[in-house]
């Protein structure tokens, strides 16, 4: 490039899906559609643009993720309301779920395949990312939340993701455990925030006022456990001002029942909640070799907080980047080509010849590219020539074979790719 | 030695600020208040050289590495930071000049003027601020629900309350505003003036001997005020969507001396505008009409968004204001005719450029990357590159004094011009005048199905239109 040039690069942050990214990404997409559909789920595609205040009229994305919103005017917005590239899709579905209530049958099954925008500083990964999710709206809760846990798992297991880790956690006790502690709102906000964002020192900072409190909350929040019997454990040291932890720990423990009784294996680890705020139940994380591959939990409060009926409600979303990472070689992959290469002179009568022999090869099942240099890929299983009277049809190892009607040249492709 | 490059600041933080400079023996021979002079170069560094700026562009040039050191309010570089927060700045040294801060305010009126009764309302809280990124942050630490930020170029207190519930201003202390009727919500920011670098020169350029000299020298102070009174303004009733008064924004700055004697031709009486230390709400002589004084580049976005009817502005404000909102409900009722200017597009006189046409060939011959075109009318700038198919461009934004953005800073400005002199002065050559513009009194055309606002309109233009032929 010259210097005068400017390079026509994307966009910092962003990333271009080649071929063999778009065989993985639909690979993984086909699955995952294949599993919701049985599982008696149903597509739905939300707007990209969004008005910003759907994200901040529930409270319940952190500050620290609203601050990473792409947000605009728009072309209309002299009122001051700004647009949003979507940031996250459980809100507006959870809007599809409200303006669609009347309509819809209870529980709502939905899944989507989708990108959500954020802004990521470094500009080293991608600030779209695309999100395999899933929400029902209605259902009761633990076999809501195992359902989903299920389906995802099931979706990972046909991806050929072998060594998955599920770590479970309860927002719903972080947040009762919060309100416990003496501090004002405005700091049970932000330690909330802090443990979203995977950080729990301030919770346990703020509960070393009571030795007992500060015993409970390291107790919980640092050890990892294989087993409920972990959090019957924790449940036993609940003081008498901790009922509400109590009963959210009751909940956390139906629910592992549940998950047990379906074979899953799990891990609780309280500090794996992350995310967004709108969370209020269980919570679990699905990763391999240390790579999140997707996330979800119960958000009862959201759909009231839209102006809903009170519902409960949960979902999840595996991230389909470092899904496609993980794939084990040859998943995802282009599959080989039945394909033919035609070449032909360029005149009207060969032209003409090769555009009625390409429609009838293609009917027939083959992918047939007409050529418009002499160069042909190695990709091609074979090499047609046209001519306006004669077919020549030459294989990978150079051998050639003529016809001189079009249903002779199906004939012998035929034979060949059974053969 | 290396080249160094020293973005100063205009206005309020200049004479402490060539103290500071003088006294480090950084002095820049021109540096004053009054200067037409831009460019400058330091007296006893010749490799640096200076520019001066609206304090606001200061910590954007630096950011941007246009220049390697600058001065400006922390307030701007917390505006910057809050908004790219990985904006290569980095804070050398803060002085004791320039002091003040960054409140939330209410009206003093409005009650109640707590946050968290902000935070827990269920309506739409309006945010008026010339600092939108820290207006918008704090909206968003506050968890506000719903709210919209309107960016003004300033006199932001003169929304609350009616046309605000929150204005997001810089003051030198709470005393200054309470004396202006306004109670603190919140500080976000705080701070006097600061010497900031750019991050890269600040880890790949010698800069010792300068910083040595500015880092050491004290600061000068800002002179003990005394504390003002608090205003206890009468109340005030708040906006309704059936207010029969036609509610009209006049312009603040030197646009005053025009209207009022554009007023006063047209036998329109007002009281406490169009002189010094006058009134954000004077008194108009036209019955049914409410006023208040803000900046003209504000009021074709407020009359759009009803927090206006009607105002007298200057139609490159309009020009603008609809480059950018094609669909917005605001048009030109009446051209008033005074404040005749052009909108031009200059380029360096050592440019060998005469036409808008020969910029492309210069482009190419040059082997520009891009063509920078600053201007204060950032979306008439943007239309004019595109419609000449200029691309690739980009816009500068700048807050005025745009002329001495060339050559170092843009390769074409878009500005306005009465006579060309100033244009002239900086050695510009005006390549093509894009539009003409005077004062106007524009009108959001949706009030025109309210019967009485729209008698009131009709007679407002009626007595305007006697301005024109007295």
């Amino acid at each position: 490039m010259s210097k005068g040039q400017q390079s026509s690069g994307k966009c910092r942050g962003t990333r271009d899906m080649l071929p063999a990214d778009m065989a993985r990404f639909r690979h993984i997409e086909d699955i995952f559609r294949e599993r919701c559909t049985k599982w008696g789920y149903e597509e739905v595609r939300t707007p990209t643009l969004e008005y910003m205040h759907l994200f901040t009229s529930t409270g319940t994305l952190t500050p620290a993720m609203l601050g990473k919103v792409y947000s605009f005017l728009d072309w209309d917005g002299w009122s001051g309301e700004r647009v949003v590239l979507r940031p996250d899709c459980t809100i507006p579905v959870a809007r599809v779920c409200v303006e669609t209530a009347q309509a819809k049958p209870s529980p709502l099954k939905l899944f989507y395949v989708t990108n959500v925008f954020a802004f990521e500083e470094t500009g080293l990964e991608s600030r779209e990312k695309w999100q395999c999710g899933a929400e029902l709206v209605g259902a009761s809760g633990p076999v809501a939340d195992a359902e989903l846990v299920k389906l995802a798992s099931e979706t990972l297991r046909l991806l050929g993701l072998q060594r998955v880790d599920l770590k479970l956690s309860h927002i719903g006790v972080l947040r009762a455990l919060v309100e416990t502690l003496s501090v004002d709102e405005e700091q049970k906000h932000q330690m909330l925030d802090r443990i979203l964002e995977g950080n729990i020192k301030p919770l346990l900072e703020a509960a070393s006022e009571s030795a007992a409190t500060e015993k409970f909350a390291s107790l919980l929040m640092e050890l990892k456990s294989e087993s409920k019997g972990f959090l019957e454990n924790v449940r036993a040291m609940c003081g008498p001002h901790m009922g509400a932890v109590q009963s959210q720990l009751d909940d956390f423990i139906k629910f592992i029942e549940l998950l047990e009784a379906l074979y899953c294996t799990y891990q609780v680890d309280m500090s794996s909640a992350r995310g967004f705020e709108y969370y209020t139940g269980p919570t679990f994380q699905f990763a391999s070799g240390g790579t999140l591959l997707g996330s979800g939990g119960r958000y009862d409060a959201l759909i009231p907080l839209m102006g809903g009926e009170k519902v409960t409600a949960s979902g999840f979303a595996l991230y389909v980047e470092p899904l496609s990472n993980c794939l084990k070689n040859g998943a995802g992959t282009i599959p080989p080509w039945k394909g033919v290469s035609i070449t032909t002179e360029p005149n009207p009568a060969s032209v003409k010849a090769a555009f009625e022999v390409a429609s009838t090869l293609r009917e027939a099942g083959f992918i047939a590219d007409i050529q418009f240099s002499d160069e042909t890929s190695e990709k091609w299983n074979w090499r047609l020539s046209v001519g306006t009277s004669k077919f020549t049809l030459i294989d990978q190892q150079g051998k050639a074979n003529t016809a001189t009607s079009v249903p002779e040249v199906l004939k012998l492709l035929e034979s060949k790719w059974n053969g | 030695m290396e080249r160094l490059k020293f973005a100063l600041p205009k206005g309020r933080l200049l004479k402490p600020t060539r103290s500071v400079l003088e006294s480090a023996g950084l002095g820049f021979d021109g540096y004053a208040e009054g200067s037409r002079h831009y460019c400058l170069v330091s007296s006893c560094f010749p490799h640096v050289t200076g520019k001066i700026f609206q304090e606001k562009d200061v910590p954007i040039q630096v950011a941007i590495g246009n220049y390697d050191l600058g001065v400006c309010g922390r307030q701007w570089v917390e505006e910057f930071l809050v908004r790219y927060p990985l904006g290569g700045l980095v804070r050398v040294r803060d002085f004791e000049y320039g002091r003040g801060s960054i409140f939330a305010a209410a009206d003093a009126r409005s009650s109640p003027g707590e946050t968290s009764a902000i935070r827990h309302d269920n309506g739409v809280v309006r945010i008026v601020s010339e600092y939108p990124n820290l207006a918008e942050s704090f909206a968003l630490a506050l968890r506000l629900r719903r709210f919209k930020v309107f960016p003004v170029w300033g006199a932001a207190e003169a929304y609350l309350p009616e046309n605000s519930d929150v204005a997001v201003i810089w003051r030198e202390s709470e005393d200054e505003l309470a004396a202006q009727g306004l109670r603190p919500l919140r500080t976000l920011a705080g701070g006097g003036a600061c010497l900031i670098a750019n991050a890269s020169s600040w880890a790949r350029k010698d800069m010792g001997k300068l910083l040595e000299g500015l880092c050491r020298v004290p600061s000068p102070r800002d002179e003990a005020k005394t504390p003002g009174g608090t205003v206890s303004p009468e109340p005030v009733a708040l906006r309704s969507e059936n207010d029969k008064d036609l509610w009209m924004a006049l312009p603040d700055g030197h646009q005053q001396s025009h209207v009022a004697s554009f007023l006063a031709r047209a036998g329109i009486a007002t009281e406490e505008y169009g002189i010094k230390l006058g009134n954000n709400r004077p008194h108009i002589g036209v019955p049914g009409v409410k006023v208040k004084v803000v900046r003209p580049q504000d009021m074709p976005q407020q009359v759009a968004n009803r927090n206006f009817d009607v105002a007298i502005t200057g139609r490159d404000w309009l020009t603008d204001h609809l480059y950018r909102f094609p669909s917005s409900p605001v048009q030109e009722a009446l051209d008033l005719g005074f404040g005749k200017v052009r909108i031009v597009a200059a380029i360096s006189g050592e440019t060998p450029v005469q036409t808008v046409a020969e910029v492309r060939e210069w482009m190419r011959g040059e082997q520009r990357p891009y063509l920078r075109v600053a201007s204060e009318y950032v979306n008439i700038a943007d239309n004019f590159a595109r419609e000449h198919h200029l691309s690739p461009y980009k816009i500068v934004p700048t807050w005025g004094a745009t002329e001495a953005f060339i050559p170092e800073d843009a390769d074409i400005v878009i500005e306005n011009t009465e006579t060309g002199r100033t244009l002239a002065e900086h050695n510009l050559r005006i390549i093509d005048t894009l539009a003409t513009s005077s004062g106007c009194l524009i009108v959001n055309r949706n009030i025109m199905s309210s019967p009485d606002l729209k008698d009131k309109v009709l007679f407002l233009v009626q007595s305007l239109a006697k301005g024109l032929s007295a």
